[in-house]
């Protein structure tokens, strides 16, 4: 019951969440320069001053504040996120032929960091003065101070020019189009670079957070009852240390990633992958709020949805919070 | 603070990256008048590489990338000191209040924090931008919006934790006034992780800044290392100098940023200092 009552209370504080950011872009959207009827003057190509108070009147802008907030929440929880000003398309449509390359690419990145980042900092760990740990420092000193569309342009350089091992932009072969397996190949070729670099960042947080975390848990009574049984070492650290010290490592990764969302923004626009970071620089480039608005409002949502998956995947992998809880 | 001061002396990265700051911060200070030529100026051959001619080359309109690159310092060290003041300026003070009054005044301005570490840093920025128009203040203050919350996060905790003091009872008891047992009584107390914490924001304001500028929204009547890198990327494979460079000048600024940082926290957090 316990449970069902926690999830009930973060699924609430979600929706509010979600509902404050629709109030921040109603009130960024009355912000941008020009409103709405302008813009679509603009696009007709000159419009009277009639026709323009006319346009407001069928939009709802000549009604007070809080009526259009009203309408506007209410069209935005229906789904309707307005139609984009550059492309003439619903918002909510080009967001969604968007979502599967970033989330491929920022979930590939992250997983990647995990995976790598937990084994280096386990290594450190098991020796604290080895080449290991000292790698660990370097690389996250490295990740910390590079920026992220520069390393990528870097490789870019070294891996797709000087030494053509992978293509340089876009998702799929230029004239090539692929089917099935294929089309997957493909994409996971294009992949390689722009995850290893969004990668890069994250690697060096993880890996020393797992390195600290293991050390702690290394000095824990359970970590001696579990050698003074006589289990191998191997087993010692990888069955009973490390769920314990993934625990940081998860919650890090699932709290940042409102920044690797942002991170693929610059990493999608050095390697033209064709994700919502791409669309959102289009869209402030083109002044297309409607657009740009949806955009954040989205990755908003699914920051929300990823902090709550966190939230529980480690109240699995801890039974003390869960009890506590 | 002395001994603090002899072991942050002691630590050769963080000497190493003092000296490179203030390398970096006179070559922004004398470079421009040593160096006598304007970024924007088209003084060589499109493209032309590293050499005799410029020592860094050229990109494809003929601007010399050392020239660049000094006068690009001056304008990313200024943006990143003046970001990092307004989000240390928001941070404290958010979290200030939300540590000191506690009760239902910390709840909701945790609330607030939250809801900003919800938002994606950059696309928050960009649409900033985009609604106020790029110029350097409003840069500045868009960074500082955008990166408060953990300044925020650190100051509460802090000021939780020193409130319970005995000094701050104290205080009290010789009737210092909220506003003055915040401000001279906790704060002082409060202020070595903010110091180690706002070093390394300065390393992350010049990384967002150069992001910005990168994809073509920074203040456009001045040169800065990311719009250098921005401008020549479509000619990366030609003139791959006139990217790296801007680059390289970023990463060493940011590391040496983040090597005092790591310094100051093992001299100042000796606590930390034990893991």
């Amino acid at each position: 019951m316990k449970t069902v009552g926690y999830i009930l209370q973060r699924l609430l504080y979600g929706a509010v969440i979600v509902i404050a950011v629709l109030v921040l872009n109603f009130l960024l959207l009355r912000l941008a320069p020009g409103d709405i009827a302008d813009t679509l003057a603009v696009q007709a190509g000159g419009a009277t001053q009639e026709q323009i108070t006319e346009i407001r009147r069928s939009l709802g802008l000549d009604r007070g504040v809080a009526v259009q907030l009203a309408a506007y929440l209410g069209q935005m929880l229906k789904g309707n996120m307005g139609t984009s000003l550059y492309y003439n398309q619903p918002v909510l449509q080009l967001i969604q032929d968007r979502i599967p390359a970033t989330l491929a690419l920022v979930i590939t990145a992250l997983l990647l960091a995990i995976f790598v980042g937990t084994l280096l900092g386990v290594s450190a760990a098991r020796n604290p003065r080895g080449w290991i740990s000292n790698l660990v420092t370097v690389l996250s000193l490295v990740g910390f101070s590079a920026p992220v569309f520069w390393s990528g342009i870097m490789m870019l350089i070294a891996f797709a020019y000087w030494i053509p091992l992978f293509p340089a932009s876009g998702m799929y072969d230029v004239g090539a189009p692929a089917t099935g397996f294929m089309a997957f190949a493909q994409i996971l070729h294009h992949l390689v670079l722009p995850a290893v670099s969004l990668m890069l960042v994250y690697l060096a947080q993880y890996s020393r957070q797992a390195r600290a975390s293991m050390l702690d848990v290394l000095g824990a009574d359970y970590v001696r009852t579990a050698r003074a049984k006589g289990l191998a070492e191997r087993v010692v650290i990888y069955k009973h240390a490390l769920k314990n010290a993934l625990i940081p490592v998860v919650t890090l990764a699932g709290l940042q990633f409102s920044q690797a969302l942002a991170g693929a923004v610059l990493v999608e626009t050095v390697f033209n992958w064709p994700g919502l970071g791409r669309l959102a620089l289009d869209a402030v480039l083109n002044r297309d709020f409607p657009l740009l608005l949806g955009i954040l409002f989205v990755s908003a949502v699914l920051v929300v949805i990823v902090n709550i998956i966190t939230d529980f995947s480690y109240r699995l992998l801890d039974p003390r919070i869960r009890s506590a809880g | 603070m002395n001994s603090g001061w002899r072991l942050f002396v002691a630590n050769k990265g963080s000497v190493g990256g003092a000296l490179v700051l203030c390398a970096i911060m006179l070559a922004a200070l004398v470079g421009p008048f040593v160096y006598d030529v304007l970024p924007f100026d088209m003084v060589s051959a499109p493209m032309t590489p590293p050499g005799a001619e410029l020592p860094l080359g050229s990109d494809y309109l003929g601007r010399d990338v050392l020239a660049g690159i000094l006068h690009g310092a001056r304008v990313t060290l200024a943006i990143g000191i003046a970001a990092t003041l307004c989000t240390v300026f928001i941070g404290l003070t958010i979290g200030a209040v939300a540590g000191f009054y506690g009760k239902w005044v910390d709840t909701l301005l945790m609330r607030v924090t939250e809801f900003f570490q919800v938002l994606p840093p950059i696309l928050l920025a960009m649409v900033l931008v985009g609604v106020f128009g790029p110029s350097i203040t409003t840069i500045i203050l868009v960074i500082g919006a955008v990166s408060w919350p953990s300044i925020a996060r650190l100051t509460r905790a802090e000021f939780l934790r020193i409130k319970e003091r005995e000094y701050v009872l104290a205080g009290r008891a010789i009737g210092a006034g909220n506003l003055r047992i915040m401000l001279r009584i906790i704060l002082p107390n409060a202020l070595p992780p903010l110091i180690v914490s706002a070093a390394l924001t300065v390393g992350v304001a010049i990384l967002f800044e150069s992001g910005l500028s990168f994809i073509g929204l920074g203040d456009p009547d001045v040169i800065s290392w990311g719009y250098m890198i921005g401008n020549s990327r479509d000619k990366m494979f030609d003139s791959w100098w006139a990217v790296m460079f801007p680059g390289l000048a970023i990463f060493l600024t940011v590391l040496s940023l983040s090597l005092i940082g790591d310094g100051l926290n093992d001299a100042f957090n000796p606590k930390l200092r034990a893991r």
